[in-house]
């Protein structure tokens, strides 16, 4: 297993840059906002939470069509369909390893496009605070519409019209989060245990359906 | 009973034997929703205007059923789902992939009737509140699952796929139901469907169950059709596969 994760994470780092792009992509849509809503400081720095949000959720999504693309197409994935190792848990690591790839450099330069947003410490803190508990469900999620997608001829839309709806609660409950520590009256403990419980709700279902479906759709 | 349902739904594997079933109950099926609908549409216009609402209550008796159907449309599609993954009915794939354009139709009726509704009532087309935010969450998923069947054109495998999407996403129903009651938001809490007896005033209530079980029936109607077209789609596919086949050899 930990020879997976070590695989699969080296993988992502690697061949084609897949990490790599996510960060370029993150960085694109929030340099892309000022533009859109002016360079209005205060307003950034009221939306800069939400906006570094979704942003990361985008980054998230568009990633999550290599989670087993590859080992489609050069047949690894029948491998580890036929393995004793249960497809859950190959799922479980792969997940991991892909967030660990994906997800976590998302995470450290939060905090850089958090500056040009103009954003204040705490909150810079909450978001990545919120974004590292948050992100591993956008994965779990994902790796359900990857699977069923793996056998598409053009998969990579459909991964995110599929997985959005779901990772809405993700993205609510996240936000609101962030904003609970920065304004007063709104807690921040509340959503943010929400949070947690999602993200462990669904590391199970969401390794669970993965695998079921790439059982479903291997021949 | 659950024996003779289960031998019921058996011999309902045979496609063949669905159709002529269908096929008989249909002019039926179709007689009793025009009928219903006849008798609702006439309660509704009957029912007295609400002291505050005045005649945009009765836009009520369209979306209220149609938001319960958006959300029982899911759930036969989810208890289909179930069918294909565990029982391998041949006709569960069919049912749940019929399902999805007409679930799509109620929620979209839903959503456009409140927002006609909220307009005048509350002086916005669209608030970002819970029950709306899930129900448009219902819609999109519904979108999802139709574009995912567009997207596999071998219906062995694609039926087995969308059974655990529809599954995953079921999360949402109970979402939707109890929305109005974990958040307070602006859509107004149940009041038909409450442990202590409906609040609505029965000179409300009964022109709504009618209207709610001409939709009900309304559903199942096409359903029905839905169903046999699909069918009937597949087998006109499999003879051309095999004309194909057979001029070629």
């Amino acid at each position: 297993m930990w020879a997976l994760f070590l695989r699969d994470l080296r993988l992502s780092m690697r061949a084609g840059g897949g990490a790599l792009i996510g960060v370029l992509f993150f960085l694109a849509v929030v340099a892309v906002i000022p533009f859109g809503v002016g360079p209005d400081l205060k307003l950034l720095s009221l939306i800069g939470p939400a906006i570094l949000w979704i942003g990361a959720l985008l980054a998230a999504l568009l990633g999550l069509d290599r989670l087993f693309q590859h080992d489609r197409e050069d047949g690894s994935l029948d491998i580890m369909l036929m393995q004793e190792t249960p497809m859950f848990l190959t799922v479980l690591v792969k997940c991991l390893a892909h967030w660990a790839g994906t997800g976590l450099p998302l995470i450290i330069a939060s905090p850089v496009l958090g500056l040009l947003m103009n954003i204040k410490g705490v909150a810079m803190l909450a978001v990545a605070a919120t974004l590292l508990v948050g992100t591993p469900a956008i994965t779990f999620i994902g790796a359900v519409g990857a699977a069923v997608s793996v056998a598409l001829p053009r998969g990579g839309v459909l991964v995110s019209v599929l997985v959005l709806p779901l990772a809405v609660p993700v993205l609510i409950f996240g936000v609101s989060a962030v904003y609970g520590a920065v304004e007063d009256p709104a807690p921040f403990t509340p959503p943010f245990l929400i949070l947690c419980a999602i993200t462990l709700f669904f590391s199970v279902l969401g390794p669970l359906a993965a695998s079921a479906a790439l059982r479903a759709s291997a021949d | 009973m659950i024996a003779s349902i289960a031998a019921f739904l058996t011999g309902l594997a045979n496609p063949t034997r669905f159709l002529t079933v269908a096929g008989r109950l249909m002019p039926w099926m179709i007689c009793v929703t025009v009928l219903l609908f006849a008798v609702g549409l006439y309660l509704s216009f009957q029912a007295p205007e609400d002291y505050q609402q005045g005649m945009t209550v009765r836009i009520m008796f369209i979306h209220v059923p149609s938001a319960w159907l958006a959300m029982m449309c899911y759930t036969v599609m989810a208890i289909a789902a179930i069918g294909t993954l565990v029982w391998r009915h041949p006709l569960a794939d069919v049912a749940a992939k019929a399902a999805a354009p007409i679930g799509a139709a109620f929620t979209f009726l839903a959503l456009l009737t409140g927002s006609l509704w909220g307009k005048p009532m509350w002086g916005t087309w669209w608030v970002w509140d819970a029950r709306l935010t899930s129900v448009f969450v219902l819609f999109l998923m519904y979108l999802g699952l139709i574009a995912l069947n567009r997207a596999m054109d071998d219906p062995a495998r694609s039926a087995r796929v969308s059974a655990i999407i529809i599954l995953v996403g079921y999360i949402n129903i109970p979402i939707i139901k109890f929305s109005v009651e974990w958040w307070n938001t602006l859509h107004q809490p149940a009041s038909v469907m409450r442990l202590d007896g409906p609040t609505i005033h029965p000179s409300l209530l009964y022109p709504l169950l009618v209207m709610a079980l001409a939709f009900s029936m309304l559903f199942f109607t096409l359903h029905f059709a839905a169903m046999r077209n699909e069918i009937w789609r597949r087998r006109v596919a499999s003879m051309r596969r095999q004309a194909a086949r057979s001029a070629r050899g």
